[in-house]
């Protein structure tokens, strides 16, 4: 049969699950990570990444928001979505995702972001006029109150909020982790150390995104880009990241260590079908490089144009990296038989529903949702008076 | 205190924004979730009654035995004894109920056998197994073996 090496059963021959679904936990990551960017301004109090503040919030809620369109263009039938919050399943993990997502958008997101920028929508409903003042007056709830006890409460129950998003990010991407963990059948997946691992890389790749579209905003604006704020969030990247790849290079131990009835078989793909996604892409350009780059800057000193440029590339191949491992992931996962005696190819389609084109709209969607809400809610100058 | 709560209308606002959602969210599921779902797992309980109402299409083996019980006789002694009639005649609920104007389907032994006894390696070693082309060599497998009792 074509594609097919050796043995497979006749189920594992098509992959079941396509690029779109790599698409989905890259896109939950990056929400998750550049959440707990911003709780680090906010709950921490780290005064350097202050700027990136509410960049950071609106990337969370634009990805969000295109965080579940993969699953539904994979399944299809989108308009049976609304079944799994008017018919709850309590004993599968997939169906109670809605949940944990309902819960992150509504609770935890909008009402940040609500809480946060409440003067600004009361003020520029005053100050707008026809159909924008419309959705201003609309966003304000009716209050124009804007006085600075209210404003102190705003701040106190935003804390709460914040305080209670961060265990609820960490539960938005553990809750993926832990979807491809428990998949006992499948010796690739099924680790304990799935959801924490996704965990780290969600938070590598959230904070590297809010790194590059703080950069490309604030250029696009005309706003300064805060040497002292790169410097700050190019620093956490590199903590997280050390932290990631000591997690995932532990599991890897483990597992040559182990090397159970499934090692050889999953070596040998390693070596052959996933050793340019994942040797060279994930590993090598994705992760060392990245590291080498970031921890560089933090025994030595470099020109600011310099650490500009190196923070960038970091940044970008921070970006390939992850989602190279979330292809490895996913797809890797699926090209070995259980028999661990053959293997099978995924063929990448273009222009079908589930093809290239419509994960690279689905990429290049949350960055029109991005511009559409920043326009709506400009970051404004609360960012330079950090 | 009283000036917190003065000040806090706003969010008396956001909640009662969010308490609407959830009673006009909680006022479709009633209206729109079927009453019987839930009844006895995780699916509409009335569906139960329906698929009974619906015709039956199979007899089941009993019954064709009380007409054809020389058939079943041979079947019972030979290696296809634990086959289900219909598992080859097809549903046959028809047939029992007016045999004169529904007749039985009848299988034509060329395609029916080498469905379970073509060669593939995913079936157990012990299963008789064939490739149909070399064993054959053009001819139907019943002009050989006969279905109720293959062996020759």
């Amino acid at each position: 049969m074509p594609g097919v090496d050796g043995f497979m059963y006749p189920n594992e021959v098509e992959l079941q699950w396509s690029i779109l679904i790599v698409l989905y936990p890259y896109l939950t990551g990056l929400v998750a990570g550049a959440f707990i960017l911003a709780s680090l301004a906010r709950v921490f109090n780290v005064k350097e990444v202050q700027p990136t503040y509410r960049i950071a919030l609106l990337t969370a809620l634009a990805f969000l928001l295109v965080a579940p369109l993969p699953l539904q263009l994979h399944l299809g039938h989108p308009e049976r979505s609304i079944e799994m919050y008017l018919t709850p399943h309590k004993t599968s993990a997939m169906a109670m995702f809605g949940f944990v997502y309902l819960w992150y958008l509504l609770i935890v997101l909008l009402m940040e972001i609500w809480l946060d920028y409440r003067k600004d929508i009361v003020i520029l409903s005053r100050t707008k006029t026809g159909f924008m003042r419309l959705v201003y007056r609309i966003l304000t709830l009716g209050s124009q109150n804007i006085s600075e006890e209210s404003r102190r409460v705003d701040d106190r129950v935003g804390l709460i909020v914040t305080i209670i998003g961060i265990p609820s990010a960490f539960l938005l991407h553990g809750y993926v982790g832990f979807i491809f963990g428990s998949v006992k059948a499948n010796p690739w997946w099924s680790t304990p150390l799935m959801p924490v691992v996704f965990l780290f890389s969600a938070m590598v790749s959230g904070i590297a995104t809010v790194l590059l579209v703080y950069q490309v905003v604030n250029k696009l604006r005309g706003q300064p880009v805060h040497m002292f704020c790169l410097d700050a969030i190019a620093k956490y990247l590199f903590y997280v990241f050390v932290i990631d790849f000591s997690l995932e290079m532990l599991d890897l131990v483990h597992r040559i260590y182990e090397s159970d009835e499934s090692f050889r078989s999953l070596d040998f793909m390693v070596h052959t079908k996933l050793y340019f996604s994942q040797i060279i892409l994930q590993i090598m350009l994705g992760t060392l490089v990245p590291l080498v780059l970031l921890g560089a800057n933090q025994v030595m000193k470099f020109g600011e144009s310099t650490r500009r440029k190196m923070y960038t590339v970091a940044g970008i191949l921070t970006m390939i990296g992850i989602f190279a491992m979330r292809w490895n992931v996913v797809i890797g996962g699926q090209l070995f038989s259980k028999s661990f005696l053959g293997y099978t190819t995924y063929k990448v389609e273009f222009a079908t529903r589930e093809g290239l084109l419509p994960a690279i709209a689905l990429l290049l969607l949350p960055l029109g949702i991005l511009w559409v809400l920043l326009k709506l809610l400009p970051p404004g100058e609360e960012e330079q008076t950090a | 205190m009283q000036k917190i709560l003065r000040e806090s209308g706003h969010l008396v606002r956001l909640a009662l924004v969010l308490a609407a959602g959830f009673l006009i969210f909680m006022a479709v599921r009633a209206a729109i979730v079927p009453k019987s779902f839930g009844q006895y797992g995780h699916y509409r309980g009335a569906v139960l009654e329906e698929i009974r109402a619906k015709p039956i299409s199979f007899a089941g083996r009993a019954t064709c035995e009380v007409c054809h019980d020389e058939v079943a006789k041979t079947k019972s002694e030979g290696k296809h004894a634990g086959l289900g009639c219909e598992a080859c005649h097809g549903p046959s609920a028809a047939h029992t109920e007016d045999p004169t104007t529904n007749h039985a389907f009848k299988p034509n032994p060329a395609t029916l056998c080498v469905r379970c006894h073509e060669a593939d390696r995913a079936r157990p070693k012990t299963f008789p197994q064939v490739t149909s082309k070399d064993h054959a060599n053009g001819m139907s497998c019943g002009d050989c073996h006969k279905p109720h009792s293959p062996k020759i």
